[in-house]
């Protein structure tokens, strides 16, 4: 139950974004941190499978990503809400649920894992952003995936929901997940069991936050980050 | 491809289009009210009332131009909102998602012509010598080659502005050279070898060829060409849809 990746080279417009990255993932809840534009989605669409690379090789659970066996094993929020706008929350996951060949019962057990059970059968598009990112959050969970790549899940949310869903993501670990979560805000470092620290393409920092603000000395992830990179 | 996938695809656009009501009644309203507008045109003018050679090519042209648009538009808009991602990151075949349109659009062009045709035939008095569900038929074969083409376009737009430049450029000379201002064998020779290889010629023969009640083998003929045309055009556009992008 791993995600690894060797070398893996991704350009665009003749630029490199990811120039021979190479990582490994396992169970837990892994945060991706770096800021934006760092190659946080490209590294992230790479896994999922949906990332034309230039180099390297990208296995999860043993499979070369985005090979048809992993299509139902893997769980994907892009940064954009990726929901229906004119359908309602019931409605998308409904069509979802067939796509994927789950039971209709795993409509409503998502609809609750992200606290939407009175927003059931509003329409997506009228929903609020934060809303509308937990309703992206619940396609990913049907079916229960191997592996969860969340791109930004907790963007703009209001404190008390952020904790909620951290916890949600801990749940789906402790149940065997590999839960793979990006963020641009350094304070989500520490809900994290394992850390990668991102920056210009590159890892700079693999380990558990505990270890890394050992290793540079700091009290905190940003400052942690800034004596990396200075370094 | 899976059937359940295919017919799961086609469901979810049903839906969409039915939380827009004000669309559903343009499609059935508009080509209605054309017919209409066709016929009193032509009202004065004496027999053999042109209404009786032009109806038909339009019943044709209606379904291919509206379905084109609006396939054209909603793909665009599932490749921008990230849905499409999402779907190829998921065990559905390119195929399913091109079939469900095909599918969804096709039954409704099936409404739409329905209307049009009951309107033209009932209330207008447009001759129709062949049968009439065989009209529906074409009808509906030709809102699947629309449905087609707007899916294998819409690679080519990055905005829905661009879309819809497509219609000037790939459906307005289908329609001056598909016989309906110009008989076809009158066009001069460069012309007519264009229109041997448009699709909507065919469609708008197979619809005159069923109003002035040629042999069955000539209209199988022409709607064997258009279906022809929709498989090929479903083919490339299954080959745009990729799950990797840049």
């Amino acid at each position: 139950m791993t995600i690894e990746i060797a070398g893996l080279v991704v350009r665009r417009g003749g630029r490199a974004v990811l120039d021979g990255l190479g990582l490994d993932v396992g169970p837990g809840v892994t945060g991706l941190l770096g800021p934006s534009g760092c190659g946080k989605s490209t590294l992230l669409r790479a896994i999922v499978g949906v990332q034309r690379i230039h180099g390297g090789t990208v296995t999860v659970l043993g499979e070369p990503a985005g090979s048809a066996a992993l299509r139902r094993r893997i769980g994907y929020v892009t940064q954009a809400a990726s929901v229906y706008d004119d359908l309602t929350l019931a409605e998308n996951l409904r069509f979802f649920a067939r796509v994927l060949g789950v039971a209709p019962e795993e409509t409503s057990r998502v609809i609750e894992a992200v606290d939407l059970g009175a927003q059931r059968h509003h329409v997506v598009g009228r929903m609020s952003g934060g809303e509308r990112s937990r309703a992206s959050l619940a396609v990913a969970l049907l079916g229960r995936p191997d592996v969860l790549v969340l791109d930004e899940p907790t963007v703009g949310l209001d404190p008390v929901l952020r904790r909620d869903l951290w916890a949600l993501f801990h749940r789906l670990a402790d149940d065997g997940a590999i839960v793979l979560v990006s963020s641009h805000v350094m304070d989500e470092a520490d809900r994290c069991d394992q850390l990668l620290l991102m920056r210009e393409g590159a890892i700079i920092a693999a380990d558990t936050p505990d270890a890394i603000k050992q290793h540079a000395g700091t009290a905190d992830i940003e400052s942690a980050f800034l004596t990396l990179v200075e370094s | 491809m899976t059937p359940t996938r295919t017919l799961a695809v086609a469901l979810r656009v049903l839906q969409q289009v039915r939380r827009d009501p004000r669309t559903l009644a343009m499609l059935v309203v508009i080509p209605c009210a054309l017919m209409a507008l066709l016929w009193w045109m032509f009202r004065e003018v004496p027999s053999p009332s042109p209404f009786d050679r032009t109806g038909p090519a339009l019943l044709a042209i209606f379904p291919f131009v509206v379905m084109f648009l609006i396939t054209s538009v909603t793909t665009l808009r599932e490749r921008a909102s990230g849905t499409l991602e999402r779907l190829l990151a998921m065990p559905l075949g390119k195929l399913d998602f091109l079939l469900g349109y095909g599918l969804a659009f096709g039954l409704l062009a099936a409404v739409q012509s329905g209307a049009a045709v009951g309107v033209s035939v009932g209330l207008l008095g447009m001759e129709v010598h062949g049968s009439v569900g065989v009209l529906l038929v074409v009808a509906v074969a030709d809102a699947v080659l629309g449905t087609a083409l707007g899916l294998f376009v819409s690679a080519f737009a990055n905005t829905e502005f661009q879309a819809v430049q497509f219609m000037p450029a790939l459906v307005v000379p289908q329609i001056l050279l598909c016989g309906l201002f110009v008989p076809r064998d009158q066009l001069p020779g460069v012309l007519h070898a264009i229109s041997e290889v448009l699709p909507l010629s065919y469609a708008v023969d197979a619809m005159q060829h069923l109003t002035v009640g040629s042999a069955d083998s000539a209209v199988a003929q022409d709607l064997l060409v258009v279906l022809g045309y929709a498989v090929a055009l479903l083919i490339l556009g299954a080959a745009t849809l990729r799950r990797r992008t840049p």
